[in-house]
C-alpha cells in the first residue's frame, strides 16, 4: 500500500476512532489492556450473542498505533462469528510477526503490515487483538 | 562537559534518558575489564595475589563511599541497587521494629520501589501509609509534612528528588525535623546522589539508598547507608556464606559484624569496583560543579522551548535536570517514537511513578532527564526537532 495512503487511514482512525467510550450495560464482556511492555491503557467491552460479535466499544489512553488499530480492528469484527473472529486475530498476528497470511481477510488492517520494522510498536498494534482474544477466553 | 570520556557519544545521538540510566565513562568500563582480565578472583580470604588485590580494591569502595555521602565506612553497604537498599530497610528493619497502627509517610511523586515494599509492609504488619499532599506544583514542604505528623508517625520515606517531576525536597529540613520528633527518615537518593552534593550526616538521615548504574557506574550495584546504631538491630534478608561466623547443626549461628553480615553470597565484585570508580570521578568533577551545571542547562532548555507552541511544561521551575512535557493532544509515546527519529533518546510512560496521576491529572508524560555531559547543542537539537513536531504523524506513521 502507498505510505500516503497508509499514513491517512491510520491518522482517520486515530483522531476519529469509532466506538471510543463505554456505555453502562452488564451484558457487555469486559477487559483492561494495562500491559506491562507498554504506556497504552484501553479498557474493552464486547457484546457476543448466538455466538456472534453485536458490539465492541473502547476508552481509555493509547499511543497512535494502539488507537487506530482499535478502530480498525473493531469495524473488521462487528458481525463476524467467534470462529471467523478467531480467523481474523490468527491471520493478523500472521501478518504483524511477517508469516504468511491471507491479504483478503484483513481488508484495511493491512495498513500495519510493515510494523515490525519497528519492533517496539509491535505490542501497540497487537494490543486490540490481545483484548479480543482476552474476551473470547471468557467464554469458555 | 567531559563527553571525551564517554565512547558512546562518538555515536550521533542525544541522550536525555539519565534518570532511567546513564552512560559510563571508559575509565569506570576499564576497571571492570581489569578485574575480568587480569585479576578475576573471589573476595573473602584468598591467599594468593588476586584475591588480595581484588580484595582491598572491593573493600576500598566502602571508604570511597563513605568520603562521597558524609558517613562512616562500617555504615556502607552493597546492594544491587536502590530497589534493593528499600527493601532491605522495609524488611530488614522496619517490620521488625515497627507496630500496627504506626504511620509511615511517603507522596505520591515516589517511585515505585518507595512505594510497593511499604504497601507491603502495610499488610503484613497493619502499619498506615499516609501520602503528604503535594501542592498546587506538585512540590513537597516541609510544612505539609509538619501538617500529616501525628503521635503515631514513626517513619518519613521520600526521594530526595523525584524521578518524573524533579522536585528537589529540601532534606536538610525534614530530616533535622525528623529527629526531633523522634521519626526515622529514609531517603531514596537514586535521582540526587548523582547529580549534587548528599550529606548523610548533616541532613540527619537514618537510611540512604542508591543506585550505582545511575551515577556513571555499572548495573546490578547499588548502596544503603544506615545509621550504625540501627544497622546493629537490622536483621539479614539474605542468608548464606560470606555473613556468618559459624552455625551448628543444633540451628545455632552467630552472624558477622555489620555492614558484611548483609551481603550474603559472592556479591557483583567488578560492578562494586566500577562505583568506586565512578565515584571517584564524580568528585573529581564535583558534585556541585555537576549540579550548577545541570541547572543551567535546564533554564537554557525552557527559554528555547517558550518559541514552541503547544507544548505543556509541567514542571519548569523545578531545580534539576529534569523535564516533564508533553505536546498537546499528542500521546507521550508517539512523541518519543518520534524524537528516536531524530536520534533523541528521551522516555515515555509514567516513569514507574504510577500514583502521580492522582496528584496531576496527568498520567503519562514524556520526559528529558539530563547530566554533565549533555551541552547546549544537543538542546538545540532537541528544540529544533520539536519545532518540525506538526509533521510528527508523518515521522512516526
Amino acid at each position: 500500500m502507498d505510505s500516503n495512503m497508509r499514513r491517512e487511514i491510520i491518522l482517520d482512525n486515530y483522531q476519529e476512532p469509532v466506538n471510543r467510550g463505554l456505555i453502562g450495560d452488564e451484558s457487555y464482556l469486559k477487559v483492561n489492556t494495562n500491559s506491562e511492555s507498554c504506556i497504552d491503557n484501553l479498557d474493552f467491552m464486547v457484546k457476543i450473542e448466538d455466538n456472534v460479535i453485536k458490539d465492541i466499544r473502547f476508552d481509555g489512553e493509547a499511543c497512535a498505533i494502539s488507537t487506530s488499530a482499535t478502530s480498525i480492528m473493531i469495524q473488521k469484527l462487528i458481525g463476524k462469528t467467534v470462529d471467523e473472529v478467531k480467523n481474523i486475530l490468527e491471520n493478523y498476528r500472521n501478518m504483524i510477526y511477517e508469516k504468511s497470511y491471507d491479504k483478503e481477510l484483513l481488508g484495511e488492517l493491512v495498513v500495519y503490515d510493515e510494523i515490525s520494522k519497528q519492533p517496539n510498536r509491535v505490542n501497540c498494534a497487537l494490543l486490540p487483538a490481545v483484548a479480543v482474544e482476552r474476551i473470547l477466553e471468557k467464554l469458555k | 562537559m567531559n563527553r571525551e570520556d564517554f565512547p558512546i557519544l562518538q555515536q550521533n545521538i542525544v541522550y536525555f534518558d539519565n534518570a532511567a540510566t546513564t552512560l559510563k565513562p571508559k575509565k569506570v568500563i576499564d576497571s571492570m575489564d581489569e578485574y575480568y582480565l587480569r585479576h578475576t578472583s573471589n573476595i573473602h580470604r584468598g591467599d594468593y595475589n588476586f584475591a588480595i588485590q581484588t580484595n582491598k580494591l572491593y573493600d576500598h569502595v566502602r571508604n570511597i563511599v563513605s568520603k562521597f555521602v558524609n558517613c562512616d565506612s562500617s555504615e556502607v553497604i552493597y546492594t544491587s541497587g536502590a530497589t534493593m537498599s528499600i527493601n532491605m530497610v522495609v524488611f530488614g528493619y522496619m517490620k521488625n521494629h515497627l507496630k500496627k497502627g504506626n504511620e509511615i509517610l511517603i507522596s505520591k511523586a515516589e517511585h515505585a520501589s518507595n512505594i510497593l515494599p511499604w504497601m507491603k509492609l502495610c499488610e503484613e504488619v497493619g502499619t498506615i501509609l499516609k501520602y503528604v499532599p503535594l501542592n498546587e506544583n506538585y512540590e513537597l514542604t516541609l510544612d505539609s509534612i509538619k501538617k500529616c505528623v501525628t503521635s503515631k508517625t514513626r517513619v518519613i520515606s521520600l526521594a530526595h528528588v523525584t524521578n518524573v517531576l524533579g522536585d528537589v525536597r529540601d532534606i536538610q529540613a525534614i530530616g533535622e525535623f525528623a529527629r526531633e520528633n523522634n521519626i526515622l527518615f529514609h531517603v531514596d537518593g537514586a535521582q540526587s546522589v548523582p547529580h549534587m552534593p548528599v550529606d548523610f550526616k548533616k541532613s540527619c538521615i537514618d537510611f540512604l539508598s542508591f543506585s550505582g548504574h545511575k551515577m556513571c557506574g555499572p548495573t546490578g550495584v547499588g548502596i544503603l547507608v544506615g545509621r550504625y546504631d540501627l544497622l546493629t538491630e537490622m536483621d539479614p534478608v539474605f542468608y548464606g556464606g560470606g555473613m556468618n561466623s559459624s552455625f551448628e547443626s543444633d540451628l545455632t549461628y552467630e552472624l558477622k559484624a555489620v555492614p558484611v553480615k548483609f551481603e550474603a553470597g559472592t556479591p557483583p565484585i567488578a560492578e562494586v569496583i566500577g562505583l568506586g570508580e565512578a565515584i571517584n570521578y564524580l568528585m573529581k568533577i564535583g558534585m556541585d560543579k555537576i549540579h550548577d551545571y545541570e541547572v543551567k542547562l535546564k533554564k537554557y532548555l525552557i527559554s528555547k522551548l517558550k518559541d514552541i507552541p503547544n507544548l505543556i511544561l509541567y514542571n519548569e521551575d523545578m531545580n534539576s535536570g529534569i523535564l516533564a512535557f508533553n505536546i498537546d493532544g499528542v500521546f507521550a509515546q508517539d512523541t518519543s517514537v518520534y524524537l528516536n527519529h531524530y536520534n533523541i533518546c528521551v522516555r515515555a510512560g509514567n516513569h514507574c511513578a504510577k500514583l502521580l496521576k492522582d496528584a496531576m491529572n496527568i498520567r503519562n508524560t514524556v520526559r528529558v532527564s539530563m547530566y554533565f555531559y549533555n551541552n547546549y547543542e544537543d538542546i538545540d537539537r532537541f528544540v529544533d526537532a520539536l519545532k518540525n513536531s506538526k509533521d510528527i504523524f508523518n515521522v512516526v506513521l
